[in-house]
């Protein structure tokens, strides 16, 4: 790890995340070459096997990806207070432009052109959904437990939905119940993946 | 207070949230459309210029929530709710460290969320598309109305997703299918 004064560090760690937040889309995967190229090969301030790392934890750990990332690279080269300075510096572009959008927001959908926009887009927004779970489902075991835990919880999603019965914390609960199912197999020794 | 309210439920939808933004969808519907802040119809105009502007997804719609419930300070209090979580429980993983990716409790629980999320983000794509196409967009209860124009939209960008998979061997990058999609939309719904 290279020395610099830890005020430097900070104010690296607040511009390339600034960086990061402004030029990434969609977050996550996109952000982490940005990331290797500040924080790794100019500064030489996290190893190569470390960035590594980055990527297992901000998977593993609750939260959306890319805050988790900032978090503790934040973490491994300022502290605690270097780690607030990441996130801080990875949301504010976010901050801004959303600001400035949901000003105008309102007067446009007034326009036929952009509402015709919308509708599309939803459509988009489907095909996109869908393509988020193919592309998850790559990573995940098919075993038993798995396939009985995913249909009980699309079929509560989706009957829940049909009978418009509301409860706010209903996802909430079938994390949890993934959660716990998941903790009692390890316990009894189930967990199928044995090494 | 409407500020507690936002930073609270999204401090919720940030400490269960596993594999990223899109897994947040149903929750923050949940919550969001249940409480009455915004119409299940905007949030998805919504999640779709969170994804067309540049910055994390999760980031992006929870501002986009909390200033269009309660102002920028509203936003203020989404924003940090949603990073909180993230904040205090990566400090504790980056402590304890090597030995929390390879907890086998931690693996086991990750096993059991999974299938779970996988079928929260499936469940929110086809609940949506039985709105669009037959009930205009609105809740399940509303009039029954089979929307051939979206039908037809769909199937454009379901073809094209399909072949420029095979062409290209990877997936469409979300702004380029959302930016077809708009472009798509003007043509279908103006004429």
């Amino acid at each position: 790890m290279k020395k610099d004064s830890y005020l430097k560090r900070l104010l690296t760690l607040f511009l390339t995340f600034l960086k990061v937040g402004a030029l990434t889309f969609g977050g996550g995967y996109a952000m982490i070459s940005i990331i290797e190229d500040e924080v790794t090969r100019k500064r030489k301030w996290i190893s190569e096997i470390e960035i590594l790392d980055i990527l297992a934890i901000s998977e593993t750990t609750p939260g959306p990806i890319a805050v988790n990332a900032a978090t503790y690279v934040g973490y491994k080269v300022g502290g605690v207070l270097g780690s607030i300075i990441a996130t801080l510096g990875l949301a504010l572009p976010s901050f801004i432009i959303i600001f400035v959008i949901s000003f105008f927001y309102k007067d446009f959908m007034q326009w036929q052109i952009i509402q015709a926009a919308f509708k599309g887009l939803k459509v988009g927004v489907v095909l996109l959904l869908l393509n988020a779970v193919m592309k998850l489902r790559k990573g995940v075991k098919v075993n038993f437990v798995g396939i009985v835990l995913f249909v009980i919880a699309l079929s509560v999603m989706i009957i829940t939905t049909i009978f418009t019965v509301s409860f706010k914390y209903l996802s909430l609960c079938l994390i949890l119940l993934g959660i716990i199912t998941g903790i009692v197999l390890t316990l009894l020794g189930k967990e199928g993946d044995k090494e | 207070m409407i500020f507690f309210e936002l930073f609270y439920t999204f401090f919720l939808i940030g400490l269960f949230t596993f594999g990223g933004g899109y897994a947040m969808i149903p929750m923050i519907q949940e919550q969001v459309v249940g409480k009455g802040w915004i119409s299940s119809s905007a949030l998805t105009d919504f999640i779709a210029i969170s994804e067309v502007t540049p910055g994390p997804f999760a980031l992006n719609i929870s501002t986009f929530v909390g200033n269009t419930v309660g102002s920028p300070f509203g936003a203020v209090c989404s924003t940090l709710g949603v990073i909180l979580p993230s904040l205090i429980i990566i400090i504790i993983v980056a402590i304890v460290m090597n030995k929390f990716i390879t907890n086998r409790f931690v693996k086991g629980a990750l096993n059991g969320v999974k299938p779970i999320v996988l079928a929260l983000i499936l469940s929110t794509a086809l609940i949506l598309l039985i709105k669009i196409l037959f009930f205009n967009g609105q809740s399940f209860q509303s009039e029954f109305s089979f929307d051939k124009k979206s039908l037809t939209l769909l199937i454009l960008l379901f073809s094209y997703t399909f072949i420029s998979k095979k062409i290209n061997k990877k997936s469409v990058s979300p702004i380029c299918l959302l930016g077809i999609s708009a472009l798509l939309g003007i043509i279908i719904f103006s004429v």
